[in-house]
């Protein structure tokens, strides 16, 4: 969990080393190979039979076998199947990275600058959520969000919901709780970068008369950018992929991709599958390429 | 403006962190009062009453404590794999320079920027293939929860070792200590907590994961998945049991290190 918070930090601070002799280098080697084998093997590897199994004959099953048979339709015919818990997917991974945004900013802002002595305290409180199983958590907005629970009850209250209105079931419960489970990937990068900015530059904002509101959307904001980037992915990316939520605070009107991807897999149906999570994996990419180079901040790993 | 709306304008954003802060322990609020209800049907969402005895029979729903000590051997042995092997890497990448460096940054980066449904998918697909999809289960899940561990120990470490003072070794090489003596005098010791941090994060990501494992398990059934499968029947309130004392293990273990390091510094003042 702090490891999400210096993704950020490292980078910067990680220097390369001086040029060494051969024996040195080999040492780099020796190091990395056994990691590095891990990796390529249940990582790469696999991502290629996941790219193999897509393009299988879609005719063939677990019994019989699946034959290759390049069938590069695949993609086409289960996207046309299957377009809408795509976007959806992404639609509600976009509103959750912005909700995450406009949630942990504040937060992260907060520890940053104003915590003081209570600064690892409220660090802790952050990452205490993680110790408690993501899925118990999940069901337990499954309660606070019940038709006879007292979030419903008040909003019901001050009718902001109608008397018949819910919660559960909804688009709003999916993304609640999804905002919920990813927020902590936002505040930590966020704050890793507010953390390193040095007070002096806000002052200086302060003693060259702007405002507070100024000050932060031309010193503070910038400045933290590299967070916001960092956060943003960290949240996007497995709220894009995510299927918990979706089954268990929502209907199948509010079903995302990940949750068409397990059933197809868990039923056998591989090449369909298979060119689903291949898609996904390819939008993703394609997305955080654009974000990242027009947010400027290529610097991140 | 009386002189608490005062001290509400001037800690605006302190004020919101806490708001922030209370919508993340909401739902652990409710997993703690849940653990001491008792139920009236299989299908409660609500607490129906008091009672301490899920606390004292937290095995009794048939197939939990198996769940549970399942997940806790893969959780360990995954920790234990994965830290070694993401700390030899840490520290290639910090003190050592070498062709494709970024490139090898940039691979250890990718599984964690790839959804978990599609690290499960391509490892299912892998496993299927090369004949392996009749024998998921427990080495399947310990082989993914490795993948994806590692990436996660080599930048913690990576951070820690980045952060060091260089200084301090060549002190000791100063002094007359070969390498392996600085190593494991100076450099360890330093590097101790990063290592630990990223043991502790490994094994909570272990215990945690649902996606991957489950696409992985074949029959056998992790803690994450047990509770999966309950949430689909009925949900016995010995879970919010488990739930609440790993969160209080964790707070126990997060105080005690913050307390150490506090001691720490005053000693050294």
């Amino acid at each position: 969990m702090s490891a999400v918070g210096q993704l950020g930090a490292a980078s910067q601070s990680a220097a390369p080393p001086p040029v060494e002799r051969s024996g040195r280098r080999m040492t780099a080697y020796l190091l990395l190979l056994p990691g590095g084998l891990w990796l390529l093997l249940f990582f790469v590897v696999p991502l290629v039979s996941l790219l193999a199994a897509s393009l299988y004959d879609p005719n063939g099953s677990i019994e019989n076998g699946f034959s290759m048979t390049w069938h590069w339709q695949n993609f086409g015919t289960t996207m046309a199947d299957y377009w809408r818990p795509f976007g959806r997917s992404l639609w509600y991974a976009l509103l959750t990275t912005a909700f995450c945004l406009l949630l942990g900013y504040p937060l992260a802002y907060a520890i940053a600058m104003r915590a003081g002595r209570w600064k690892n305290l409220m660090l802790a409180l952050v990452i205490a959520p993680f110790f408690t199983s993501f899925l118990i958590r999940t069901l337990s907005w499954k309660m606070l969000l019940s038709d006879n629970g007292f979030v419903v009850d008040a909003l019901q209250w001050l009718r902001i919901l109608g008397p018949d209105g819910r919660l559960l079931a909804t688009t709003a419960a999916v993304v609640t709780g999804l905002t919920y489970n990813f927020l902590p990937f936002m505040v930590l990068p966020l704050y890793a970068s507010l953390e390193k900015i040095d007070r002096r530059l806000i002052e200086a904002g302060g003693d060259l008369f702007a405002g507070p509101v100024t000050t932060f959307r031309t010193v503070t904001l910038p400045l933290s950018m590299p967070g916001v980037v960092a956060g943003t992915l960290l949240t996007f990316i497995p709220a894009a992929g995510d299927y918990i939520n979706a089954q268990l605070l929502g209907t199948p009107k509010q079903r995302m991709i990940g949750n068409d991807i397990q059933r197809l897999f868990a039923a056998g149906a591989y090449p369909t599958a298979a060119a689903l999570s291949v898609t996904l994996m390819a939008a993703i990419v394609v997305l955080v390429l654009i974000y990242v180079r027009r947010s400027g901040t290529e610097e991140l790993v | 403006m009386t002189r608490f709306g005062r001290f509400i304008a001037r800690n605006f954003v302190l004020v919101l962190g806490f708001v922030v802060l209370l919508y993340l322990f909401a739902p652990i609020v409710v997993v703690m009062l849940m653990s001491f209800n008792a139920p009236k049907s299989r299908l409660s969402y609500t607490f129906d009453g008091f009672t301490v005895d899920n606390w004292l029979h937290p095995c009794r729903p048939f197939g939990l404590c198996d769940a549970v000590s399942t997940s806790l051997r893969i959780g360990l042995l995954a920790t234990v794999v994965a830290t070694a092997l993401g700390t030899l890497m840490a520290f290639a990448m910090v003190r050592h320079r070498f062709r494709g460096r970024s490139a090898t940054n940039l691979f250890i980066f990718l599984p964690m920027a790839s959804p978990e449904i599609v690290l499960g998918s391509s490892l299912l697909a892998l496993f299927v293939s090369s004949g392996f999809g009749g024998r998921l289960g427990f080495w399947t899940i310990l082989i993914a929860h490795v993948m994806f561990c590692l990436s996660f120990v080599v930048v913690t470490v990576k951070a820690r070792l980045a952060g060091m003072d260089s200084r301090l070794e060549q002190a000791a090489m100063d002094l007359y200590a070969n390498e392996w003596q600085t190593f494991w005098r100076v450099t360890f010791p330093l590097v101790f907590p990063g290592i630990l941090a990223a043991a502790l994060l490994s094994f909570s990501l272990s215990f945690d994961d649902f996606i991957i494992t489950n696409l992985n398990a074949g029959t056998t059934v992790t803690f994450p998945m047990y509770v999966w499968g309950s949430a689909q029947r009925d949900i016995p309130p010995q879970i919010n049991v488990i739930g609440t004392a790993m969160f209080l293990l964790a707070l126990i273990f997060v105080l005690a290190g913050e307390l150490g390091r506090r001691r720490r510094e005053r000693t050294r003042s």
